[in-house]
């Protein structure tokens, strides 16, 4: 099968050259993916939901009222435009970045909130096929190649999406994903959301190459880029890949350039390492702001059903806050539970005597 | 019942589990058509194909992090790293990802994963081959591992270890790969995780090994025995995560005395949580400090000098005389 969309898109570094649908000002630039208005919506209030709650929980690590937390805010648009066509049956393996995804595939929000706040991610319910994102930068790669090689040699037709960003493509683990699903020619597709910044190493300090798609070729599979603040270009792109996949064409590499435009986490501080010009100039490429646009201007939504979208938005995210915040402590029981599907003698020992230590004991 | 070498029982084993479940899939470095560079596999990819036996690129992390998908995914890999040296290259999707997924999840995806690994020297193989690593993995939450010191034991843990819901790292010494034959069943059977084995009962000393110093201390104890007539209760730990420790407690508490045996390097080893049990459980029952008896430090010896540095039964012999002196 050809795949139509690698021809067009030339390794670049260019923002104004890469692959779009949707240009900053909203205009229609290309031909629009077969979506519904209503999937339209949708996918727009999945952004303003990422953009909520990635507020919500940065007020509320401020106050004191969660932990450590890794802001969305810019990278909306790649998130939600991966996972928005994936099928139910379809695994989702990503990382803290992209929690739209993740509540896109049927993870509940609060997952997001347990494992920031300190608890056992225990809620990524099984059917949803995600993997609980974890941050060992890289290594979930290769479990999204294990269940795409898993489901190529049951012969199923579902695929997986796996996503990292830019500072993971220097980790061997990113490497020998896509070296693994090049010569399995599992069913997986890769998105690397570039935002420019690992913490405060520049993208170019990460790799010599152009394009952080070109390490697909290297390894037999397909590269190409996007722009990752169109979301429905990310959408478009992704959805040929995963077509690809599923009939049997085998894994692609998808570079989605976007920009973080907050701290790396609630403990980072960007003003020390990069120029306030330079996130001037990609909030005028905010997705959302790009998306929103493109709404009015089809006048598939009015300003006055923006606003009730946000507020709807809003207290979706308030209802999780006051979730999680009725949460009970973590039991530490439960934690002896959970390391085995049955504890050890000396695990048991050992709880017993925690447990007698603490004042708990039964 | 024929006898088999312990790659002739793990073979016997591999080949029962791809024959009894649809699920299990073998996968490695030259496992395939080259059935591993010990024949552990041999013959496997032609009788199952390359759908259940097959070759992955050169890269432990890879075979690792790929088969906790296909777990997840609720196929049951069985996995071989050419040579457990060459772990520490998967160490990380080993300990930060296989062994934690059931916890990070709260017990929604577990990981049914067996990795196999030939290890162990006095074969005079190249530096890394032979290291004994368990240490590193024994205080890895969340793992078993298991170290087969016979024939019979290898197949049934091997079985064992393939049922497990959790993940094994299975340590096959190489010095035991061709030693000996035993009596071994064709069909399949397990022998329990986490269970030692008393090889022999006696009431004076208890000498605790596990792989290629098992028979090292059978020689040992043998000559103690003939020398002074002391009872020497031997233990095989078979499983070293999670150890047995009712087991050691029992018997120490009855003999009074005890010498640890391992072939790893000494600090932080195996012997030092050993001796930490037998601190906590049987103190007052010990007559005589418990001695360690494994190599030095170094890393582990070059082949010119392992013979010297790995502990011989004359070495054991003189600790457990030591230990038996009143």
């Amino acid at each position: 099968m050809a795949f139509a969309i690698a021809e067009k898109l030339a390794f670049t570094v260019s923002p104004e050259d890469l692959y779009q649908i949707l240009d900053p000002a909203g205009e229609v630039v290309d031909s629009l993916p077969p979506l519904s208005a209503e999937q339209l919506l949708a996918l727009y209030r999945w952004m303003l939901l990422g953009r909520t709650y990635s507020r919500r929980m940065v007020a509320l690590q401020r106050q004191g009222r969660m932990g450590t937390f890794a802001p969305l805010d810019g990278q909306e648009a790649a998130a939600a435009g991966m996972a928005f066509p994936l099928r139910p049956e379809d695994w989702f393996i990503a990382s803290y970045r992209e929690a739209i995804g993740y509540m896109i595939k049927g993870v509940p929000l609060l997952a997001q909130f347990k494992q920031w706040g300190g608890h056992v991610a225990d809620n990524y319910p099984r059917a949803a096929h995600c993997l609980p994102f974890q941050v060992v930068l890289g290594t979930q790669m290769l479990h999204a190649v294990g269940v795409a090689q898993a489901i190529k040699l049951k012969g199923r037709a579902e695929v997986v999406l796996a996503a990292c960003g830019d500072g993971a493509t220097s980790e061997g683990d990113f490497n020998e994903a896509l070296n693994f699903a090049g010569v399995y020619q599992a069913p997986v597709v890769f998105v690397v959301q570039n935002n420019g910044w690992a913490i405060s190493t520049p993208r170019h300090r990460q790799s010599a190459v152009d394009s952080l798609a070109q390490r697909g070729p290297g390894f037999g599979v397909p590269g190409l880029m996007v722009d990752g603040n169109d979301v429905l270009a990310v959408y478009q792109v992704v959805s040929e890949a995963l077509d690809r996949a599923r009939s049997g064409g085998g894994p692609t590499l998808i570079e989605a350039v976007t920009y973080r435009l907050g701290a790396h986490t609630t403990a980072d501080d960007p003003t020390k390492y990069r120029a306030e010009a330079e996130v001037s100039a990609w909030q005028k490429r905010d997705p959302l702001l790009r998306f929103r646009k493109f709404l009015l201007g089809q006048e598939l939504i009015t300003p006055a059903e923006i606003e009730q979208m946000q507020a709807s938005v809003s207290a979706e995210v308030q209802a999780v806050v006051e979730a999680y915040e009725a949460l009970p402590p973590a039991d530490p029981r439960r934690l002896f539970e959970i390391v085995y599907a049955e504890a050890p003698p000396q695990l048991r020992r050992q709880e017993a005597a925690l447990l007698e230590d603490l004042g708990l004991a039964a | 019942m024929t006898k088999m070498t312990m790659v002739q029982a793990l073979n016997s084993a591999l080949a029962l589990e791809l024959e009894r479940d649809p699920e299990v899939v073998i996968f490695g470095e030259d496992v395939g058509r080259n059935g591993g560079v010990f024949r552990v596999t041999d013959q496997l990819q032609a009788r199952f194909g390359p759908e259940r036996v097959f070759d992955t690129p050169l890269a432990e992390s890879g075979l690792v992090g790929t088969a906790l998908g296909m777990a997840v995914y609720g196929m049951r890999p069985v996995v071989e790293i050419q040579f457990a040296g060459f772990s520490l290259l998967g160490f990380n999707q080993i300990a930060s990802q296989v062994s934690r997924l059931r916890y990070r999840s709260g017990g929604v995806f577990h990981v049914p994963l067996v990795i196999r690994a030939p290890f162990g020297g006095g074969v005079r193989t190249p530096e890394l081959h032979a290291d004994n690593l368990e240490a590193l993995f024994l205080h890895t939450p969340g793992l078993k591992v298991v170290i087969p010191a016979t024939p019979y034991d290898a197949k049934g843990l091997l079985h064992a270890a393939i049922a497990d819901p959790d993940p094994v790292l299975f340590l096959e010494h190489m010095k035991l790969y061709r030693s000996t034959r035993q009596e071994v069943p064709a069909e399949a059977y397990t022998v329990p995780i986490g269970q030692a084995a008393i090889i022999q009962p006696g009431d004076d000393l208890t000498l605790i090994a596990y792989g290629a110093m098992v028979p090292v201390a059978q020689a040992a104890a043998r000559q103690v025995s003939a020398e002074s007539g002391a009872g020497i209760e031997l233990i095989d730990l078979r499983t070293i995560a999670p150890l047995d420790e009712a087991t050691i407690v029992a018997s120490v508490n009855k003999t009074g005395r005890a010498v640890v045996v391992h072939e790893a390097v000494r600090s932080g080893g195996l012997g030092a949580e050993i001796i930490a049990v037998i601190n906590e459980q049987c103190l007052y029952a010990l007559l005589k400090p418990v001695e360690r008896v494994t190599c030095p430090d170094t890393p582990f010896p070059v082949p010119q000098v392992e013979d010297l540095f790995i502990p011989t039964p004359e070495r054991v012999a003189q600790a457990m005389r030591r230990t038996l002196a009143p």
